[in-house]
């Protein structure tokens, strides 16, 4: 019985690993989207912002061996294209939604020619060594709460020994939270995506904000790009980030533009993910059919569950008000 | 004598070729409250605007305070000490009123801090000036009143000595305008400056000290209000030419009901019951009663308008802009289902339930000219053989089947482009290239070729230059001699002279008063406008 | 929308859309060089393996179709004031129903003739793509879901939906691969090289089939909808004029639905172009980013059915170019041609009014300059 127990406690904890570590680049990108969203401004460009900044960070973390550089360059990438994306749609107020599918676009196709030119491995990278890997955070304290019944193995693999960036994830979070609500600069930047109008008659500059949101975007999302070739895997392999991005964004939109509702919503979606995986050739009970698990069904649940929230059928997912216009000052 | 709050001297502003501001000198007594009367256009909004600093004056000083300033943007005008209570309310509604009087002068980063100090601060001010807001419920959640006591205590929590009220009571019930006015006082005992800008002049006599008057860009009267009256008032606000309008639409047609006015169709002709044979009016063409239209916010824009139109006749309707007018011509026409309110037309009856539609009036020719002409009357990016069929696209003559005959379009666009003189005379060129007199011939023109028998028009002649401007005046008037029935919005007062038989007055959504051309005297129209009848 | 009221016709349509190609090449050219490659004989290695042979061309032909289709799409919908960018998935979709319409004659109505089997193939297709885009129109027309989100969403659901029919439902028994079973001989899109040698003309087969001919009326059909046709300009009015389109008489939430439904089913039309006339049974992935693609060829093609045409054709180049670069030279991998496709949607659509104004400017300063002689 006890044995069972356990069984289940080691189920559960593999589970719950496994949806901690897929969600963290959800988590990353669902926060960078939702200051750039708060302010204002359609982020469909995750998507590309990641997918460079896990080129550049596994292509510097082979080049070097360290992650320090690697993250570093990562960061710098993003904040580059998310400055792209405030030049063209901030400042020349271009449409947000096709710059955001123009990066996209340009950074799949670049990170593949760039890689496939300089590593000759058809788009991938070599192996990082292990100086550039993130290791894994409290190993020996998860090896020794194994032990414990039942509750020991949840804690054990569910919680622990996950590489630093997954608990720097959760602290992003928080930080986010304590930002946006907090904050002087929450405070505005939440006006600025509301009313536009009314912060820039109270003397706070509107491009100014959002330029700011976009750089903590593109770092935030630079830092979701390092996290999956440094920690998930341990190199590049092209378009690698799988519609992480959009799915990012859908579960933003699902917590309602608020970063610890997005924090549950990608949580929600990373065990899904997980279950997915888990569940993957398993039989289905004869009496529904037979067969095996349909995890495309699964797969789908995000998504399905979005589409359903836009609807207007569970709830209202209410928009910043300003999301998508660009403003002009007009007199 | 009592210190000078505001003193603006020879404040010149143009925009373009319009002559905003002539010259006007502004000067405020500290601790008064100074009303600015005034219709649209007459400048005063502009010259308020200076003092904040959304415009720059051309020539002129500006002094606050016996010191001069210069006031180049709203963060200076703060400085200053000059406060802003916009019409339309600049608040983030999702957010708390506390953190909407927050924004934009946050001391610290920290806002835990920040927002406890502010609490503290503006219970203290809630205090003294009796006005009364709930600090931690969401804007959107907040009655107008109160969103509009949020405004003025950002204002004075940011050190406002002079604050300027822009149309404050536009929004607000009887009830609420009562409190308003009561905090106002309050606030002159405390030593804040008022600077009042309205056209109700009602108000103005019960609230303020001191009233400026002005008129086309310039200042026509500036009294004690001890020394002044209404009708004072009244007659500056619209001033002499109301007399030179009645008198030219006199010359214009010659006494009511002559011979050589045309027969209208259906129905006797004045004529007739000039000589004494009995008054049969003809049935009327469109009949509107207690039309009432609440706005987003609540507000009645519309407040128990009822109306008559009947053929052979214009009616002007006039009012100082922002009183029901765009709204009553929306829901006349089907742009807008009011609240309340029945309209019959052409024996059609409708209510709320199944309200008439623009497609559904056009059928019951009633034809629109859309205030708007830019938005709603055209499609800019199309040609203008595209935009000449608006509204009548799916007629017969002009498809079969899905198929739309451009030929048969073209040709009417021509046809129309010749009747009513519109430059150049070219149907493929894009809508947005015609000049403004000329987009609006083309928009009457199709409205008028359609044959209609009630033609609702708003502002005929915005932005239109003089010759089309006659043109059409010459039209509208052909069309109710022809037995039609025309309702004409506008906020020139010369134009609603010069060609209405009966003018109706409307103030704060309801139909103020009603007068025949013969008795629209200035002061009778000024009271009306100022909504001093009630 | 997107038409340059300060720019006249000429700049808006043709050079506009000339300079920002221009840009995007550049930029690319750059990342050419930075992979050691020389940019100029690339483009002209792409030009000769698009155009330079019989078998390049009709390759050419063939993605220009699928380009047409997607192109189309995303046009019909901008002009309606939606961005579409579900065009992915709605053209899986239409994959779905030409397969399923031949799967199903193949099960229980074996022997039609092709007259039969083709158009009702042609039909699936487009119903199918229609219904996929026909929810996301429906839920922006009535409960106000943003369309763009929702589209994205269905090209998701979309791949599951394929994914989960081809291992599930409609797998091909016996073999590991994701595929259906074949179709009938009789259920097949003739291909180009066939017909012309029943012409007694000769050239290499490809899977250059007569659904180019399907893209040649879409265009033609198009452009009827849109300017010819009494829908058109309701639909084009509600885009650029929403409160003229009220004053009209228009019903907006017909306008979005036949906007999207007509989107849809020009999307659809790819599957007939890859299921019908290539594969001859359902597979995953045939659409391989050819909904993106559109967007690139709406933008630069200025949602115009003729601009359309030729940016179909310029990407269909590109496509086939780049697939004999691939072969030709090493170091060179086709996803340049994603990045140039990227770039173009940048430069041609994100950065689009970065140069209207200077252009606005330059043109102001040289007709005035020709009013007053200075120029000749």
């Amino acid at each position: 019985m006890m044995e069972l127990l356990h069984e289940i406690g080691v189920q559960a904890g593999t589970l719950i690993g496994s949806t901690l570590r897929g969600a963290t680049p959800l988590i990353l990108c669902a926060l960078a989207g939702c200051l750039a969203e708060r302010s204002g401004v359609v982020d469909l460009g995750l998507e590309g912002k990641m997918l460079l900044s896990a080129f550049a960070a596994a292509s510097v973390g082979a080049a070097t061996g360290s992650w320090v550089p690697a993250l570093a360059v990562a960061l710098a990438l993003g904040v580059s294209m998310s400055l792209v994306q405030g030049w063209g749609c901030v400042t020349h107020q271009g449409d947000q939604v096709v710059m955001g599918m123009a990066l996209t676009m340009t950074a799949a196709g670049l990170t593949v020619v760039l890689g496939g030119a300089w590593f000759g491995l058809g788009g991938q990278t070599p192996q990082v060594g292990d100086g550039a890997r993130l290791t894994g955070w409290f190993t020996d304290a998860a090896q020794s709460v194994q032990a414990l019944p039942v509750l020991g193995p949840m804690l054990g693999l569910g919680l622990m020994g996950h590489n630093g960036l997954v608990y720097w994830t959760l602290l992003c979070v928080l930080l986010v939270w304590v930002l946006l609500f907090h904050t002087r600069f929450g405070l505005r930047l939440r006006a600025v995506g509301e009313n536009p109008l009314m912060v820039d008659a109270a003397g706070v500059s509107v491009r100014g904000l959002r330029h700011q949101a976009l750089a903590l975007n593109g770092m935030l999302a630079g830092l979701a790009g390092t996290y999956l070739v440094l920690a998930l895997n341990a190199n590049f392999i092209p378009h690698m980030t799988a519609g992480r991005g959009y799915m990012a964004l859908a579960a933003l939109i699902f917590g309602k533009w608020n970063p610890l509702g997005a924090l549950a919503a990608c949580l929600l979606f990373g065990f899904l993910d997980a279950l997915a995986i888990r569940l993957q050739g398993a039989p289905w009970p004869e009496m529904l059919g037979g067969g095996t698990v349909p995890v495309q069904a699964i797969q789908a649940l995000p998504y399905l569950l979005t589409v359903v929230l836009l609807a207007g059928f569970i709830g209202r997912a209410r928009a910043p008000a300003a999301l998508g216009v660009p403003y002009l000052k007009e007199r | 004598m009592t210190a000078c709050a505001v003193r603006m001297r020879g404040i010149h502003k143009r925009f373009g070729a319009v002559h905003a501001n002539r010259g006007v000198n502004l000067t405020v007594a500290a601790g008064s409250v100074h009303g600015i009367v005034g219709e649209n256009g007459a400048g005063k909004s502009t010259l308020m605007s200076i003092l904040y600093g959304f415009y720059q004056a051309d020539e002129g000083s500006i002094e606050v305070d016996g010191r001069e300033v210069r006031i180049r943007d709203s963060r200076e005008a703060m400085a200053a000490g000059v406060g802003m209570v916009h019409q339309h309310f600049m608040l983030v509604d999702t957010m708390s009123a506390l953190d909407n009087m927050l924004l934009g002068a946050e001391p610290t980063w920290r806002l835990h801090s920040a927002r406890a100090e502010l609490r503290r601060r503006l219970c203290a001010l809630m205090e003294q000036t009796g006005l009364q807001v709930r600090l931690d419920v969401a804007v959107e959640d907040l009655p107008v009143g109160e969103r509009q006591r949020l405004e003025i205590l950002k204002a004075l929590v940011r050190g406002a000595k002079v604050l300027i009220l822009d149309e404050p009571t536009a929004v607000l019930t009887p009830d609420e305008t009562t409190a308003l006015f009561a905090a106002l006082r309050g606030l002159r005992e405390r030593g804040t400056t008022l600077l009042l800008i309205t056209h109700k002049l009602k108000e103005i006599m019960s609230l303020c000290d001191r009233v400026t008057v002005m008129r086309a860009g310039e200042v026509v009267l500036e009294r004690e209000i001890a020394q002044t009256n209404i009708d004072d008032l009244a007659q500056a606000m619209v001033g002499r030419r109301v007399a030179t309008g009645r008198r030219a639409a006199a010359t214009d047609d010659g006494p009511r009901g002559t011979a050589h006015r045309p027969m209208p169709a259906g129905g006797p002709h004045r004529e007739d019951a000039a000589v004494g044979a009995t008054e049969v009016t003809p049935g009327p063409l469109m009949k509107a009663e207690g039309l009432r239209w609440l706005d987003p916010l609540g507000v009645p824009r519309l407040d128990g308008v009822s109306l008559v139109l009947r053929p052979g006749e214009i009616v002007g309707v006039a009012g100082v802009s922002g009183n029901g007018q765009t709204e009553l011509l929306d829901v006349l026409s089907g742009l807008k289902v009011p609240t309340e309110g029945r309209l019959s037309v052409d024996g059609e009856g409708f209510s709320p339930a199944l309200w008439i539609t623009p497609a559904r009036a056009r059928e019951l020719r009633v034809a629109h000219v859309p205030e708007d002409r830019l938005h709603r009357a055209l499609v800019l990016p199309f040609a203008a053989w595209e935009s000449a069929v608006l509204g009548y696209q799916q007629q017969q003559r002009f498809g079969r089947w899905a198929w739309m005959r451009r030929s048969a379009m073209r040709a009417a666009t021509a046809e129309m482009m010749d009747l009513y003189d519109v430059r150049p005379r070219n149907p493929d060129l894009r809508s947005s290239k015609f000049s403004g007199g000329n987009q609006q011939k083309l928009v009457l023109a199709r409205e008028a070729q359609a044959g209609p028998r009630v033609m609702l028009v708003g502002q005929p002649t915005r932005g239109v230059d003089i010759g089309a401007i006659e043109f059409i005046h010459a039209r509208l008037r052909a069309h109710r001699d022809a037995g039609g029935a025309v309702l004409v919005v506008s906020s020139e007062l010369d134009e609603i002279l010069a060609i209405s038989d009966r003018v109706i007055v409307m103030n704060a959504g309801r139909v103020a008063g009603e007068l025949p051309i013969e008795d629209c005297h200035e002061a009778a129209l000024g009271r009306l406008m100022g909504g001093a009848v009630h | 929308m997107s038409t340059n009221a300060s720019l006249p016709r000429w700049m808006d349509l043709l050079l506009l859309p000339l300079m920002n190609l221009a840009l995007a090449m550049a930029v690319a050219s750059a990342v050419v060089w930075a992979i050691g490659l020389e940019p100029g004989p690339v483009i002209g290695l792409l030009f000769k393996g698009a155009w330079g042979s019989a078998s390049g061309i009709s390759y050419t032909l063939y993605y220009t179709t699928t380009f047409v289709f997607t192109g189309l799409a995303v046009a019909v919908a901008f002009h309606a004031g939606l961005f579409n960018i579900g065009g992915e998935g709605q053209a899986a979709m239409g994959g779905l129903g030409t397969g399923l319409v031949a799967l199903a004659a193949l099960q229980w109505m074996p022997g039609l003739p092709a007259t039969i089997l083709v158009p009702a193939m042609v039909l699936g297709a487009m119903l199918f793509g229609a219904a996929w885009a026909a929810v996301p129109g429906a839920l922006q027309a009535w409960r106000g879901s943003h369309v763009v989100i929702t589209t994205i969403m269905f090209n998701f659901l979309a791949a599951a939906l394929m994914g989960y029919l081809l291992v599930e439902v409609l797998k091909e028994p016996g073999t590991m691969d994701l595929q259906s079973r074949a179709f009938e001989p009789a259920a097949r899109m003739p291909g180009v090289h066939e017909c012309l040698l029943a012409l007694g003309v000769d050239w290499p087969a490809t899977p250059l089939n007569l659904t180019a001919v399907l893209a040649v009326l879409a265009i033609a059909a198009a452009w009827w909808l849109l300017w010819k046709s009494r829908s058109g300009y309701d639909l084009r009015a509600s885009g650029h004029a929403p409160a003229a389109a009220q004053y009209a008489g228009i019903d907006p939430r017909r306008q979005v639905m036949l906007a999207m439904l007509v989107s849809g089913a020009f999307a659809g039309l790819v599957g007939v172009n890859e299921i019908a006339g290539v594969h001859q049974r359902l597979l995953p992935d045939f659409v391989a980013g050819a909904g993106f693609a559109g967007i690139a060829v709406s933008l630069i093609g200025r949602n115009h059915p003729l601009g359309i045409a030729l940016a179909s054709l310029l990407f269909g180049t590109l496509y086939q170019g780049g697939a004999e670069l691939a072969f030709e030279v090493p170091g060179f991998s086709r996803d340049m041609v994603f990045t140039l496709q990227g770039l173009i949607v940048l430069f041609a659509g994100a950065l689009s009014t970065v140069l209207v104004g200077p252009l606005a400017r330059l043109h102001r300063r040289w007709s005035s300059g020709a009013a007053q002689g200075v120029w000749p």
